[in-house]
């Protein structure tokens, strides 16, 4: 009855080709925006900014950056916690480096490095596909972090190798440091996230992300028709390192303070990312949202519900979160193969017919 | 120009002062080689069969490890209370045969069959799936601690001249060996054998010939199981029975991937090429960074050979069509 898109007529070129073309639409992620800029702060506590909203918003970053490349453009690739620790440690050493430099300034310069960094790592996909490419993007992974652990200089020679974020202010607000309040981190992760959710939005709808899903689709048959390998891929691998490194960097600054980077982007957080990916939708921006609030709430559900609920003991219940964790992630694949985000698409169409069935 | 002698010139010459030593670092090269070809192996056999990437063998090569410690101790699955009889070793690892054999049963029943069809990246991810289930289950039956595993493989050192050799690789090369021979026989010249070869040439040829693809893959499952038991006995000897195990895995992909991920006798080689190269470079060339480049070495190499050969040392080419 609500969602019923008869008589939206379009009238330009411009409105044909908006992001949400029926009103329903466009209202529902409004509102849903404005809750999350005005409504979320009067309720939400310190505990549920800092364990939940905070990470899944740069999770969420994160999982469009691999969407990008691994569900547009199909180039798997397992090395993203390595480039989250690149964005990470470019971020440490340019506010260290340049007191004086606006934050927005050196997030948008850790992401621009990361770029150039995952470009040299895209090369091999010229050659390499498949699973070969996985595994060669693992070297990434592990390289990366050996360097940023071995080598001084990344962590300004302080001895614990821990790197710590200064305080910094964004228009007057302070974001980072321990000073930080949390609601202003998470207005400052939430501008971000949707911003470069719009970005994202708009590069995969264009030639650019056609381009890239002619490459997924069928290489051979997209270098035929005129895309070229060589820029489309790498270009793939440059907007997506960019995401990442964004997140890594908004990780270490805006949500944890201080790390270890071999400790906290190890090969977990690439696998991490990539289930969130795969759960939410390959292929599909809002599926990187959801999937990323699915990742980071279910452990933290479970968790409560078997220590607090259960009153099982940590030890245990963190080996049955282990089997629930790995089952649920089986039972998804099985159940629907292309993530959450198709489920939302099919509701959507059920209820576009409802009350009729078909 | 000091930098030039010490990356290309130095570690030669400390190789040409001490050849012992650079033998028996060559030695203790190829067997480690050796143990992460054992590895390799349960992947190469499961892609060959079934065109998936199974990323659960670690755990698997863990699950078993910790299924032969529990029986050989005693151990009650879930209470962790040492209350049944100990097993002899044998019987032991003949029951673990049959829990490794009982999961591949039930990973193709559960997880496998209904994802026939379905693109590569799934069935990987439900590998990763298997690979956390199994972790858990593993956990809560036997206990997270280090235990100890010894099933009576002699250890010391022998000495030939001034070199020293462990007794315990040497005996991890002769299993890995007899191993792949086996292997290698079964694949040639059984009926089964007959009918993997077929299943991994081409499923739908296979299917209408009347293989049974059902059979196949239990059948191929309990193979890696059975390969998973072989590493887990030889790795958990060696350093304990323990969650790193799992990660082992991490270490076999390079080989696997500079072996081919389609070939055995890739496997084995492979291996052994990173075995040696890892050690060597670790010990000539590790001081000048540090140290600790044998978690990247590999990757790093895999990553120059699959420049050259994009299918690896010796897998099939890759042939492309539109």
């Amino acid at each position: 009855m609500l969602y019923r898109e008869a008589g939206q007529f379009k009238k330009s070129y411009e409105a044909d080709a908006a992001i949400f073309p029926i009103a329903q639409d466009r209202w529902v992620v409004m509102v849903f925006v404005a809750i999350l800029f005005l409504g979320v702060p009067l309720v939400a506590s310190e505990y549920i900014y800092q364990a939940i909203l905070v990470p899944v918003l740069i999770y969420s970053i994160a999982a469009l950056g691999l969407n990008i490349l691994t569900g547009y453009c199909g180039q798997l690739s397992l090395g993203t916690g390595g480039f989250m620790a690149v964005g990470a440690v470019s971020c440490y050493k340019l506010t260290t480096a340049f007191p004086e430099m606006n934050l927005i300034v050196v997030l948008l310069l850790s992401g621009v490095i990361t770029a150039g960094v995952g470009v040299i790592f895209g090369f091999p996909s010229l050659r390499i596909k498949g699973f070969y490419l996985a595994v060669a993007t693992l070297a990434a992974q592990f390289f990366l972090n050996w360097l940023f652990n071995k080598v001084a200089w990344f962590q300004n020679y302080t001895p614990s190798g821990t790197l710590t974020m200064p305080p910094r202010e964004v228009f007057g607000v302070l974001v980072t440091g321990a000073e930080a309040l949390p609601r202003d981190r998470y207005l400052f992760c939430l501008a971000l996230a949707v911003v470069l959710g719009l970005a994202a939005c708009n590069m995969v709808r264009g030639p650019v992300g056609r381009g890239w899903m002619a490459i997924r689709d069928m290489d051979i048959a997209a270098e035929l028709i005129g895309f070229r390998p060589f820029n489309t891929k790498l270009l793939a691998f440059s907007v997506s390192s960019f995401y990442i490194g964004i997140a890594g960097a908004l990780a270490f600054g805006v949500w944890l303070g201080s790390v270890e980077t071999a400790e906290a982007f190890d090969i977990n957080q690439s696998f991490q990312v990539l289930f969130m990916i795969i759960i939410g939708g390959l292929g599909s921006i809002l599926g990187s949202f959801i999937g990323a609030a699915f990742i980071v709430l279910t452990p933290i559900v479970l968790t409560n519900l078997m220590v607090y609920g259960l009153g099982l003991e940590a030890v245990t219940a963190k080996h049955f979160e282990f089997i629930f964790f790995g089952s649920l992630i089986i039972l998804f694949l099985i159940l629907e193969p292309n993530g959450m985000a198709r489920l939302w698409q099919i509701g959507k169409e059920k209820l576009r017919l409802w009350p009729f069935p078909h | 120009m000091e930098v030039l002698h010490a990356v290309f010139a130095a570690p030669f010459l400390d190789m040409a002062d001490d050849p012992v030593f650079f033998l028996e670092v060559v030695i203790g090269g190829l067997m480690s080689g050796v143990m992460y070809s054992l590895v390799a192996l349960g992947f190469v056999l499961i892609f060959k069969a079934s065109g998936i990437f199974n990323f659960s063998q670690g755990v698997l090569a863990l699950f078993a490890a910790l299924t032969l410690v529990g029986l050989m101790t005693g151990t009650m699955p879930f209470s962790l209370q040492k209350v049944l009889p100990e097993f002899p070793p044998i019987l032991a690892i003949a029951l673990t045969i049959l829990v490794m054999i009982g999961i591949a049963f039930l990973i193709e029943r559960i997880v496998l069959r209904p994802l026939v069809n379905q693109s590569d990246m799934i069935t990987f991810m439900s590998t990763i799936g298997i690979a956390f289930v199994l972790e858990g289950i593993g956990d809560t039956m036997w206990g997270s601690d280090v235990k100890v595993l010894d099933i009576g493989i002699p250890s010391g050192n022998w000495v030939i001249g001034e070199m020293y050799i462990q007794i315990f690789d040497l005996w991890a090369t002769a299993i890995a060996g007899i191993l792949v021979i086996v292997l290698a026989v079964f694949f040639q010249k059984t009926r089964t054998g007959r009918a993997l070869r077929a299943v991994a040439d081409d499923h739908q040829a296979a299917l209408s010939v009347g293989i049974p693809l059902k059979t196949i893959w239990v059948v191929v499952w309990s193979v890696a199981g059975l390969v998973a038991l072989v590493g887990g006995i030889m790795w958990g000897s060696k350093s304990g029975v323990q969650f790193s195990l799992s990660l082992i895995a991490l270490r076999a992909l390079p080989v696997l991937i500079i072996g081919g991920l389609t070939s055995i006798p890739g496997a084995i080689i492979g291996g052994v090429i990173i075995g040696v190269g890892e050690k060597v470079s670790e010990v000539y060339w590790g001081p000048l960074v540090n140290g600790a480049i044998e978690n990247w070495f590999a990757y790093i190499l895999a990553l120059i050979v699959l420049l050259f050969r994009p299918q690896g040392l010796f897998g099939e080419k890759i042939i492309e069509r539109v």
